[in-house]
């Protein structure tokens, strides 16, 4: 038979982007085990519409780990205690009858808090509008098996191209920095031959758009690694380094016309 | 804006900058010590070594390497400084409940071993190579007495056009420099928090230029370790030994004969 | 209501190109005066804008997500199809259209499938161009596997999360365009009504759902590519905010809305846990390649199972149903996903359902372990194990599995013409949102390939050619000062008012749960007349009290999601009597609809070509009227009606 427990939540309250914002606790009871965190959230919710009371606003959407959306700071660590693991998909087993729950918004400046646990993400956005594509207008495109692409590169940015663009990085970073995210989508980009022509193009816009946002540098510390839903690792860091050098060195050496 | 100003204003280009400057201190860091570590070999060695480096390359090329150090010194404390302040200005608020998962300490308390390492170093340059510590009186015992003594080599004194040359007796100078039990702890407190910048720094740099992966992450992460460690045993070796008294003083500077001398005239 | 589908003359292999010569269309220069709509931002939405913005149009695009990135197409696992045959196995364009459209129980559209299979190809090269890292071999050539039970190997992928790269690479393309500002993108934007200028679409209302604002913007067409309505069944696969809002509206405002009964059972899920469920998540069906199906061939057994005092590895072979092997011997495990869902739910039905709440089988492993090793197993399944055992806590090598349906996919939707353009002229409709390629069912892998194919390759001729046909001197013209967009704005501000004004008791997910449940009840994996009639019954009792009963906490003029998901369910309401009549009006079982009244002696769904080979569409004749239905035939030039049988 499935096992309950009686909870704490404390939670953090903010009515806006200009409000100052605290933390409320609520208690809650005869959570199933087998609940998701969200829908320990959606109970909490139902619980406060019952009393009158508006119900905790979150971000959240496919619930299976893969959007995104969901976004918040369980006891200290982003996505929750579970490794490798989006709220949505962490379950109320790891947690313990009696406990006191934590929970707050991504904290970083370029993510407001917009209510609640729900943050603005947009800065993430910009950084891929500045330079994280490779420009394809649809109907110009050779035959896909026109350019064979060794199956250890196609693998590498497989693996880069796992962020699911959530921000966790950047909320486990004391600095909120944006690194990883960054070194992610370059990773992706520049590793692919259909990707070299907008290589230190894309590499510098896309750098300066996020010290631009207001992102906090790399210290190396790897928290972002840690705080990963997907396990992507510093090595996309390092990548984003190391072509970011380059393009400045090509930058500055360039012919002068 | 012109691609030069775009790096050392990006955040990546400063890291770069902290990158190479931390490389500079580190490969200097190392051969200070292995200079320093000549003391166990005697008065001669070390202060053989000291005139070498006074006099192997003109003044001006001296002063250029200082010049360069000290610059690497400054460009890495101000890459430092800016990033942390873009840093606190991008987070600006804490979690109530602040935890990491993986982050070593040393790489969380970089900022707070580099202050006091630049401390260390202020003081140190006064101490040992300006000699004029705010407060300390030379004449005092156990401080230090830049006395000159002959160089030697050999075992012979060394003449040049006929006149022995003269030397620092940097022999004495360390010995008595650590004579005194708090600057021998603040030297191996600072050692200490060295060793504990280069375990992160030195594998740190490799990421900063892009040279490094899952795999050489763990492996340099152990060299950085070993690195650390080796710097600060070979540093804290010295004021231990001359605390413990290991390492004696020698107003010869390593001459047997002049040893003789004074060791018959003390009997007489 | 006018089905004129447009299909162009000739051949059926050369209408697609007969007809984009045929297209009217607009000079280079003159494309920058016109302003296009795009709402949903997911495969057709993302791409439909991206590609319209290279052309050179205008583009305003909204969704309800924080970024367009994030839209629901994202979730799908399995691959793409396409009629490339890089596997040399007889794959042909001609074969992928046959195979959609028998896969969809012959109630597709010919032409419109065939074209889909023709672009098919394109597709993959404009992803691989734009960067998508599908799997590929050490020769570096491109790999593709079999899918959902094809004959071929024509499925691309990229790891479990094709859906994901498709959409980043389409999110990419979109992003270029906002930085360049030919797309102006408006994040956490709900679409809540359209607004029509003498019969044309020329615009939308939505509402800022971080500031509560509604907003009128006006353009020369717009596009709905805003997914499907699974939700009206409160648990499915789909993500929490996907609704029928946008396409509903539409149909209130004279959109036909074709087929909704075609609704996707997916066998593979993972089992309710209980009343506090809020999601049901998908496995792959790979995981049938290799699992056993079975349930308790005795009651007793199964409540011993489901009260935790039996391990059901106790469970002797013979005291086990292989329900599948025994009533499929040729296809066993591997039935489509109709059969198979409809079995479970037999099983379960007759009391011998495991999992706490009775509503569960066993997808069991312990013989293909035994067979080939516990390794060679999690090499094919292991990253689908750990997600079972972190949704769960169950290990599945050592505890079999537990499976049982869920709704997955819709294949009915707005009904469009070749040019998938609906009832609405200037209103297209992409994606799941429309009714057009999959018939009564959706093959595997098929459904990425379609919201491509609509975004990258046919709206953009297709809306280009409306624009074209509309004369420069029409770019621009209408405004949102226009007097119908105050009037529909009025509308939807008192419709918010309305749910906000209400003060009942009853929270609006509260109202979803109990509609979900009528519509999984008596409109789920099997219908009858009676089911039917009785749960259109239901929801308009339910709708009433919905509309005198509900409390939405909060204020208007903020985020607020209780009023979302309010608005939402209102519409979920509405379009899920729709659904019910359209599945009361189809006497006759196919594909993803199946009515108990007509099977075959051993249970199979029997279909009558005779009197339903046609497309449904429903037409708003106003509040409690009951809608219109109009129909479309179905015409098969190219391919014989035949029933499908996998004895």
């Amino acid at each position: 038979m499935e096992k309950t427990m009686n909870l704490t939540i404390r939670v953090w309250r903010q009515k806006n982007r200009l409000d100052v914002g605290k933390f409320a606790e609520y208690k809650l009871a005869n959570i199933s085990e087998d609940s998701s965190f969200l829908e320990m959230l959606d109970i909490l919710s139902e619980q406060l519409v019952a009393d009158g009371h508006e119900p905790v606003a979150f971000d959240h959407d496919c619930r299976e780990g893969i959007c995104g959306m969901c976004s918040m700071t369980i006891n200290g660590i982003p996505h929750g205690p579970e490794s490798g693991t989006t709220a949505c998909q962490l379950h109320m087993r790891h947690f313990h009858d009696g406990q006191t729950i934590t929970i707050e918004p991504w904290r970083a400046k370029p993510f407001p808090v917009i209510k609640d646990l729900v943050v603005d993400r947009t800065p993430l956005d910009k950084i891929i509008q500045a330079g994280g594509f490779i420009t394809a207008r649809a109907g110009s495109a050779v035959d896909a098996n026109a350019m064979p692409i060794a199956k250890g590169i196609a693998d590498y940015a497989m693996d880069a191209a796992a962020c699911i663009g959530c921000g966790a990085c950047v909320a486990a970073c004391p600095n909120a920095s944006a690194m990883l995210f960054t070194g992610a989508k370059v990773a992706h980009m520049n590793s692919l031959p259909q990707g070299k022509a907008e290589k230190d193009r894309r590499t510098l816009a896309m750098v300066t758009t996020m010290d631009g946002e207001g992102f906090g540098g790399c210290t190396n510390i790897g928290e972002c690694e840690a705080a990963c839903p997907k396990s992507i690792p510093l090595d996309m860091i390092a990548h984003l380094n190391r072509d970011y050098a380059v393009a400045q060195m090509k930058n500055f050496f360039k012919p002068v016309a | 804006m012109c691609s030069l100003c775009s790096f050392f204003k990006s955040t990546i280009g400063r890291k770069i900058l902290m990158a190479l400057t931390g490389l500079v201190l580190v490969l200097f860091v190392m051969g200070h010590m292995l200079g320093n570590l000549q003391i166990f070999l005697g008065a001669e060695v070390i202060n053989a070594y000291a005139y070498k480096l006074h006099h192997l390359l003109p003044a001006a090329a001296l002063w250029g390497i200082r010049i360069f150090l000290l610059g690497s010194i400054a460009v890495h404390i101000w890459a430092a400084v800016t990033l942390t302040l873009d840093n606190r200005k991008a987070r600006p608020d804490r979690y109530d409940d602040d935890k990491m998962v993986q982050a070593s300490y040393s790489s969380r308390t970089m900022r707070m071993s580099g202050i006091i390492l630049l401390a260390f170093i202020v003081f140190h340059i006064a101490h040992f190579t300006a000699r004029n510590v705010p407060g300390m009186q030379y004449e005092e015992a156990g401080v230090i007495e830049p006395t000159m003594v002959p160089l030697v080599k050999h075992g012979e004194v060394v003449v040049k056009n006929g006149h022995p040359v003269d030397t620092f007796n940097v022999n004495d100078m360390m010995v008595d420099g650590f004579q005194v039990w708090w600057v021998s702890v603040f030297y191996i407190v600072a050692t200490g928090l060295l060793c504990m910048h280069l375990t992160h720094g030195v594998s740190s740099m490799f990421q900063s230029v892009g040279l490094r992966n899952a795999l050489w992450r763990k492996r340099l992460d152990r060299v950085a370790l070993v690195y650390g460690w080796v710097v600060f045993l070979g540093f804290a070796v010295i004021p231990l030994s001359a605390l413990t008294g290991i390492l004696k003083k020698d107003p010869t500077g390593g001459l047997p004969v002049a040893a003789a001398e004074i060791t018959e005239t003390l009997h007489k | 209501m006018n089905l004129d589908s447009k299909i162009p003359e000739g051949p059926l292999a050369q209408k697609w190109t007969s007809h984009k010569f045929n297209m009217k269309l607009v000079n280079p220069a003159n494309r920058r005066k016109y302003n296009v709509i795009v709402v949903g931002s997911g495969l057709a939405g993302g791409a439909a804008a991206a590609s319209l913005a290279e052309q050179g149009y205008n583009v305003s695009c909204f969704c309800y997500q924080d970024s367009p990135r994030r839209a629901h197409s994202i979730a799908a696992q399995g691959g793409i199809n396409a009629s490339k045959n890089y596997q040399n196995d007889g794959d042909s364009v001609h074969r992928l259209f046959y195979d959609t459209v028998k896969g969809g129980d012959y109630r597709a559209r010919e032409a419109n499938v065939y074209r889909l299979a023709e672009v098919s190809s394109d597709i993959i090269d404009q992803c691989v161009a734009n960067g998508v890292p599908f799997a590929r071999e050490y020769g570096g050539y491109l790999a593709n596997r079999s899918f959902g039970g094809a004959q071929v190997s024509r499925t691309f992928y990229a790891r479990g999360q094709t859906g994901q790269q498709l959409l980043l690479g389409a999110y990419s393309a979109l992003s270029k365009q906002i930085g360049l500002g030919k797309v102006k993108m408006y994040n956490r934007h709900e679409m809540l009504d359209v607004v029509k200028v003498d019969g044309h679409a020329k615009g939308v209302i939505v509402r800022n759902m971080v500031t509560g604002e509604i907003s009128r913007h006006a353009g020369d067409a717009v596009v709905i590519a805003t997914g499907g309505y699974g939700n009206v069944f409160f648990l499915s696969t789909n993500a929490q905010g996907c609704n029928v809002t946008a396409a509903h509206r539409a149909y209130r405002r004279g959109a036909g809305m074709a087929n909704p009964c075609y609704t996707q059972i997916h066998p593979t899920c993972i089992p309710v846990h209980g009343d506090q469920q809020s999601k049901l998540t998908l496995m792959s069906e790979s995981l049938r390649n290799d699992g056993r199906v079975w349930a308790p061939k005795d009651k007793e057994t199964a409540k011993k199972i489901r009260e935790g005092k039996l391990d059901p590895n106790a469970v002797p072979d013979e005291e086990r149903d292989y329900y599948l092997e025994r009533k499929y011997p040729s296809f066993g495990n591997l039935a489509p996903r109709d059969i198979s869902s409809r079995a479970a739910k037999e099983a379960c039905d007759d009391g011998r359902g495991v999992a706490t709440t009775g509503l569960g089988v066993f997808l069991d492993f312990r013989d293909a372990i035994k067979r080939d090793g516990q390794k060679a197993i999690e090499e094919r399944y292991g990253n689908l194990f750990e997600m079972y055992q972190c949704i769960t806590g169950d290990n599945p090598y050592e505890t079999p599995m537990m499976i049982f349906p869920a709704v997955h996919y819709t294949m009915g939707g707005l009904w469009v013409d070749y040019n998938l353009q609906s009832t609405i002229p200037g209103m297209f409709v992409g994606g799941e949102a429309n009714f057009s390629d999959h018939g009564a069912n959706r093959l595997g892998a098929s459904a990425l390939m379609q919201g491509l194919a609509d975004g990258y390759f046919v709206l953009p001729y297709t809306v280009g050619n409306y624009l074209g046909e509309q004369g420069v001197a029409a770019a621009g013209k209408v405004t949102a000062d226009h007097p119908a967009f105050a009037e529909v704005e009025a509308d939807v501000k008192s419709r918010i008012d309305k749910l906000m004004s209400i003060g009942g008791t009853e929270s609006p997910r509260s109202f979803h749960k109990r509609l979900g449940n009528i519509m999984w009840e008596k409109c789920g994996m099997s219908r009858t007349k009676e089911s039917l009639t009785a749960a259109i019954e239901e929801i308009q009792a339910l709708r009433k009290e919905f509309w005198s009963n509900l409390k939405v906490v909060g204020d208007a003029d903020s985020l607020n999601p209780e009023l979302e998901r309010a608005g939402r369910v209102a519409d979920f309401m509405e379009f899920g009597e729709i659904l019910c009549r359209d599945a009361l009006m189809r006497e006759e079982s196919c594909g993803g609809h199946f009515r108990a009244e007509h099977q075959t002696d051993d249970g199979e769904a029997k279909r009558d070509d005779d009197n339903f080979a046609f497309v449904g569409v429903w037409e708003y004749k106003g509040d409690d009227v009951a809608p219109a239905l109009h129909k479309e035939p179905l015409v098969y030039e190219n391919i014989k009606l035949a029933t499908r049988s996998y004895k």
